[in-house]
């Protein structure tokens, strides 16, 4: 009896610290909510790294830009981002990941607005295999923003504010969406086993097609092919430029590493650490490349070239930036270091004039990142890389030409012969970016 | 007096401003300028594309000086801002009819 009342005491005292903790709810997640908590995380964080992108793109353009057409450059960059986010919330994100909900089976999304969890997960069952939606949307959302960046670039200088921005918004809303949805949202490129981890052709070449129909359809900038002759017109901010690379360059590393998806298991977490390693490597070849061929080619090394091939590097191994080896991605991306080397005169050839350089590191360096797939992952077939890079590249271009052609025959696509002389921050907005200097 | 205008290379201005100042110049005005003469420019390369540079940036230094010291403030700067290569500089003299110094209304020589 005594033992018992002993026994009973005891096991009093063990339960009453544990009685004190029971009125606070338990938070230790369970195992299975684990790997959903990392996931998303690293969505999240992914995300914003590929959000600064928007300020890469922005300082890239702002640098490459003469001054007189910075403050609009800068307009046009905000603007963009600006409309992507609401656009790909409205139409976009669920054209492009409909789930089973298909209008065309596997060729056209889902029309449907965007919807969140509740708050606090109140009564929803989250898919805890994978992330938040709301992880997913945001992460998503940044790609699609940064697909219209690519277009500004390739424009600037000559085209009017808001015919540019409608384009945005068919592009963010429906172009890109529909033809993501092939593979990303499991449509039929996917299932022909169509490989692009990170969106050499998803992204990257369909910013690049959509920048080279506006780039023919607008026609190039006044005076910058005349007699046969190219007549360059240098950036105005070079220390814009490289930061712009570099941040570029940081985004990269959440655009490539978060498209790994998942962050739930150490096999995981180590390739995401891959893909940061290759992503790196690619863009350092790429920048090596152009640095190596303009010194030897023109004399001089050309800093804008050296800007353009790391970005030719990032968008040659965003295709497939797990598998290679490093000194695999060595050479996948510094072949698209010596493509814009090789390109950007190129497209002065044609007469077709791309101020940023965007045509030569997306659309030609982003083609040749969906085919070197086939050099390290035996999942991809040529034929269905090619026939992919096709599919996509045909309907971009037509979907996009109808809708420059349209803004030129009704709003028109260009400022008048003046403005254009005068620059479009006065012209078009009347504020300079540097308006204490002379643009002597 | 003399109004001496010169251009020479940007990289030979101190040099030349010390030398003037050495010889008892006590002003001058300075201005960033682009022109050409017999260097006529030269050829450059952006973005794979060449492109010719018809005005090279030079300094242009204008100083008023009395007669009697023109020729040796010419001959200083020929001298200071010579290189031996081309693009060397132009110097130019001209009269200078009237001079005056705002502070305190001196005019002619005693303004210089």
């Amino acid at each position: 009896m005594q033992t018992l009342t002993k026994l009973g005491l005891a096991a009093a005292l063990i339960a009453l610290p544990g009685m004190g903790l029971a009125q606070e709810a338990d938070t230790t997640p369970t195992n299975a909510d684990i790997g959903f908590i990392f996931t998303t995380f690293m969505f999240l964080v992914a995300g914003f790294l590929v959000f600064f992108m928007a300020a890469g793109f922005a300082m890239l353009e702002a640098g490459l830009v003469r001054s007189k057409n910075v403050t609009m450059q800068l307009t046009k960059n905000m603007a963009l981002f600006s409309l992507a986010s609401i656009f790909y919330y409205v139409l976009g994100y669920n054209l492009m990941y409909p789930g089973d909900g298909w209008s065309v089976d596997g060729i056209l999304g889902a029309f449907a607005i965007t919807g969140l969890e509740p708050v606090g997960l109140e009564g929803a069952e989250p898919d805890l295999t994978y992330a938040s939606v709301g992880s997913d949307f945001f992460f998503q959302l940044m790609f699609c923003a940064a697909t219209a960046s690519i277009v500004s670039g390739a424009l600037a200088e000559r085209i009017k504010l808001w015919p540019f921005l409608v384009f945005v918004i068919v592009l963010t809303a429906v172009i890109y969406p529909v033809q993501a949805s092939w593979k990303w949202g499991g449509g039929f490129l996917d299932a022909m086993g169509f490989q692009d981890f990170a969106g050499s052709t998803v992204v990257h070449s369909v910013g690049g097609w959509a920048a080279l129909m506006g780039a023919i359809i607008l026609g190039p900038r006044l005076g910058k092919y005349k007699d046969g002759k190219v007549n360059p017109m240098p950036g105005s901010n070079l220390a814009l430029a490289t930061l712009g690379t570099f941040i570029l360059w940081l985004g990269w590393f959440g655009f490539n590493g978060g498209s790994q998806l998942y962050m739930d298991t150490a096999g995981n977490v180590a390739d995401i650490s891959r893909i940061f390693s290759n992503t790196n490597t690619a863009a350092a070849a790429g920048a090596v490349v152009a640095l190596i061929m303009t010194q030897v080619m023109y004399k001089k090394p050309d800093l804008t070239m050296i800007l353009n091939g790391a970005l030719a590097g990032l968008v040659s191994i965003t295709a497939e930036p797990l598998t290679p080896s490093l000194v695999q991605a060595t050479l996948i991306g510094g072949v698209g270091g010596a493509i814009v080397v090789f390109t950007v005169p190129l497209l002065d050839k044609f007469k077709i004039d791309d101020v940023v350089g965007a045509i030569p590191v997306h659309l030609f360096a982003g083609i040749w990142g969906t085919i070197a797939v086939v050099f390290t992952n035996d999942a991809a077939s040529l034929g269905t890389q090619l026939y992919s890079i096709l599919v996509v590249g045909i309907f971009v271009s037509v979907a996009s030409a109808i809708v420059w052609f349209i803004l030129k025959a009704t709003i028109g696509l260009r400022v008048d012969e003046e403005a254009e002389v005068n620059g479009l921050d006065t012209t078009e907005l009347g504020m300079e970016a540097y308006p204490e200097f002379s643009n002597a | 007096m003399k109004l001496i205008i010169a251009t020479i290379k940007p990289f030979k201005l101190d040099e030349v401003r010390e030398a003037l100042t050495d010889i008892g110049v006590r002003g001058m005005m300075v201005t960033e300028i682009k022109g050409f003469g017999a260097q006529s420019g030269h050829t450059e390369i952006y973005r794979g594309a060449e492109y010719a540079v018809n005005f090279v940036p030079k300094v242009k230094i204008e100083i008023g000086v009395a007669d009697a010291m023109a020729e040796q403030v010419i001959d200083t700067i020929a001298k200071t801002a010579r290189t031996g290569k081309i693009g060397d500089g132009k110097i130019f003299a001209l009269d200078l009819t009237q001079a005056t110094r705002v502070r305190t209304g001196e005019s002619n020589e005693d303004a210089l």
